[in-house]
């Protein structure tokens, strides 16, 4: 069977809806995304809702490249929609995922990558219950592209929003910030840096549902992707008409992130995560949150990294000096400075 | 070594020692004493640490001509895109020159259009990818300063001693005293103090800034980039200030000798030679670039891609020149914050990281 020679290549003819197309339907897709609704094989999957609110949320994977430290394509596919919908007070239950391939792309990578998906599927306890693939020529897209689309439900009781954000809130994160950034610049130019830096690449719906269950005082979630905590802070600051205050000190960025970024001329601040949220919760209930994160949730590098106070929108960050430094959206794709 | 705490305690201490001889300088001069910094990696570090919203108050900190990508001339730019477009050539590059704007277009827009442009934190990697693509034309971008000029000689030598034609570094390098000697003699120059580049120091050595102090009475330290080391250096040039006195002292001593790097300047004097070079802001200053020697022409991409550009001027109302020269702050620059931007930047000062304009507007605006 073809999935046992690991050279083979995807050909035009594995998007042409024939008989190439079927069996990746079945040897790949089929076979690891295994489940009822799936194998229906039907045009478009039915499923039964309860009754409440629904969320849904979409992301496109063009990582490149498909394959780092900590995680591909596939896992990041998964995760990045799982992620959107948990901050959003979601309970992720099903995806769909369509994948653009090119021709000459390994089967036996394209086989990784939906293994991939289906553990990280596990994981996350959502099924992949729809699907497309297309094959395009060489050249026309760079070896895969995923897009994932997340249904599930609003979890009963949870209110999270800008308009409930005060001064006096708690701002926490989850781990170390910068990693996902970080490895996938390592490896995508030609640094010539050695380096253990693994991506965080992680789905959180679990951990964050537990949260939401014990913390009424949680008022506001963001997972801290493109444009990393500072971006993503700026833009809730300016929405929500509030003030970031960050303490530097307080900020966990391991040291061989810090090391390589003051290295790099980089801010980890500004770099991508995929297993990281920024939390907005009640002062009253913050220091109960951290330790729940640290000893019952394993994330040790949790942090409280500030609080919100009456302003206008601005970022500020208390510097380990005592100085203050202003923190704006990212302008431009981080680079390695000149020298 | 310092752990991260004891670093910070040494800093704070440094800060409050340095508070009181501020408000003394100021007292004998009658203003806050202005000091530049002249490195690009200092106006970062200065921005980012805080140091510069702890000082506001007492002391006025500049940016100088330290950042290679700021005093790149338009027309070098131009010719840099130009070679961009050429059949075959890969641009190899540190990352900061891809948004900086020439006359018409960046690499960033060029590469869009397909022009192949490279990222790379080491000119060897770049001298390994030409080894493995012989098909490709690589051309090495060299600019910078005497941080940078060894790295890239290092990368001519061994592309030689490897036999490979397809390796060649386009060279505007700049040297740090040349211009120095241009900031310190415009007339109209205001600066009391000058913390010396740390990196460019430990290349060229404490020595060869002692006419700063010598030739110009400008009191002079060499500082390292940590926040301790650049408050150390600060109340080095304000103990100088306030006593009337004018020296070049070390205060990176842990990495800058005397005489710096023989090794380092001896592949530099191996493969390039000074010559005039047009600075973004200073227009030509003599002997203040670096050209490849006749005898390394093969790895010179001015050599084997001659490409002819028009003359290039600044875009209206950019006042780079200005801000580098330490006259005025960014904001006072009309541009500054309306036209120019970091993501829509008129002037290569707000593009790069390291830029005057983009560190204050980063770091220093305050308007949302």
């Amino acid at each position: 069977m073809a999935n046992r020679d690991k050279d083979d290549l995807i050909l035009l003819a594995h998007g042409d809806g024939g008989l190439l197309t079927h069996q990746l339907l079945q040897v790949y897709f089929l076979r690891y995304f295994n489940n009822e609704l799936l194998a229906q094989m039907t045009d478009a999957a039915v499923f039964q809702v309860e009754a409440g609110q629904m969320a849904i949320s979409t992301d496109s994977f063009v990582v490149n490249p498909i394959f780092f430290p900590g995680g591909d394509i596939g896992k990041l596919a998964v995760c990045g929609t799982v992620n959107d919908l948990a901050v959003s007070g979601a309970q992720p239950l099903y995806l769909t995922a369509s994948f653009i391939i090119e021709e000459g792309f390994s089967l036996g990578s394209m086989e990784k990558i939906v293994a991939s998906i289906a553990q990280t599927c596990r994981e996350a306890d959502v099924r992949i219950i729809a699907g497309d693939t297309k094959v395009v020529g060489r050249g026309q897209t760079d070896k895969v592209f995923i897009t994932t689309t997340g249904v599930g439900y609003l979890l009963p009781g949870v209110n999270l929003g800008y308009q409930r954000l005060e001064p006096g809130d708690k701002v926490l994160v989850n781990g170390c910030l910068g990693n996902h950034g970080l490895s996938i610049l390592l490896q995508r130019e030609s640094l010539g840096l050695e380096s253990q830096v693994v991506s965080d690449c992680a789905p959180l719906n679990g951990m964050i549902k537990k949260i939401l269950s014990r913390f009424p005082g949680v008022k506001f979630m963001r997972d801290l992707t493109r444009g990393g905590l500072a971006t993503n802070a700026k833009e809730i600051a300016l929405s929500a008409r509030v003030d970031f205050w960050l303490n530097e000190t307080a900020l966990p960025v391991e040291e061989g992130v810090r090391g390589i970024t003051n290295l790099l001329g980089l801010d980890p601040l500004y770099l991508a995560n995929e297993g990281k949220f920024l939390m907005v919760v009640a002062a009253a209930e913050a220091d109960a949150l951290l330790k729940y994160l640290q000893e019952e949730l394993s994330a040790a590098e949790s942090a409280i990294i500030g609080e919100l106070r009456s302003g206008e929108g601005n970022v500020f960050m208390k510097t380990a000096l005592g100085g203050t430094r202003r923190l704006d959206m990212m302008a431009g794709t981080p680079l390695p400075r000149i020298c | 070594m310092l752990s991260k705490a004891q670093e910070t305690d040494a800093a704070r201490q440094a800060l409050a020692r340095l508070l009181p001889l501020a408000e003394e300088a100021a007292r004998r001069l009658g203003r806050r004493a202005v000091l530049m910094e002249v490195c690009g990696t200092h106006t970062m570090a200065i921005a980012r640490s805080g140091i510069k919203s702890l000082l506001a108050g007492s002391l006025d900190l500049r940016s100088g001509p330290g950042c290679p990508v700021c005093v790149t001339e338009q027309r070098d730019i131009d010719k840099i895109i130009a070679m961009a477009g050429q059949p075959g050539v890969v641009i190899a590059t540190f990352g900061d020159m891809l948004r900086v704007p020439g006359t018409k277009t960046s690499l960033e827009v060029e590469r869009a259009r397909g022009a192949r442009v490279e990222i790379f934190y080491s000119p060897m990697e770049a001298v390994e990818f030409a080894a493995r693509h012989p098909q490709k034309e690589v051309v090495f971008l060299g600019v910078g300063f005497e941080t940078t000029t060894p790295a890239l000689a290092l990368s001519i030598a061994a592309a030689k001693s490897r036999g490979l034609t397809n390796y060649s570094v386009f060279s505007v390098h700049k040297l740090v005293p040349p211009v120095m000697r241009a900031l310190l003699s415009d007339p109209d120059l205001n600066i009391d103090g000058l913390l010396l580049p740390g990196h460019v120091c430990t290349i060229t050595g404490r020595k060869a800034f002692d006419f700063v102090s010598a030739e110009y009475r400008a009191p002079a330290v060499v500082a390292g980039f940590e926040p301790v080391d650049i408050l150390e250096a600060i109340y080095a040039l304000l103990k100088q200030i306030t006593a009337g006195q004018a020296r070049t002292l070390n205060g990176y001593a842990r990495l800058v000798r005397e005489e710096g790097n023989r090794k380092a300047k001896e592949i530099m004097a191996e493969i390039f030679e000074p010559t005039g070079a047009a600075w973004r802001g200073f227009g030509e200053i003599a002997q203040s670039g670096l050209t490849i020697r006749k005898s390394y022409a093969d790895y010179d991409a001015a050599v084997r891609f001659p490409v002819e550009v028009p003359e290039a001027l600044p875009p209206k109302g950019c006042a780079c020149g200005e801000v580098l020269k330490g006259k005025i702050t960014a904001d006072k620059c009309k541009l500054f914050g309306r036209v120019c931007t970091p993501s829509s930047p008129v002037g290569p000062c707000m593009v790069s990281l390291e830029g005057a304009c983009a560190a204050y507007y980063q770091y220093e605006r305050h308007e949302v």
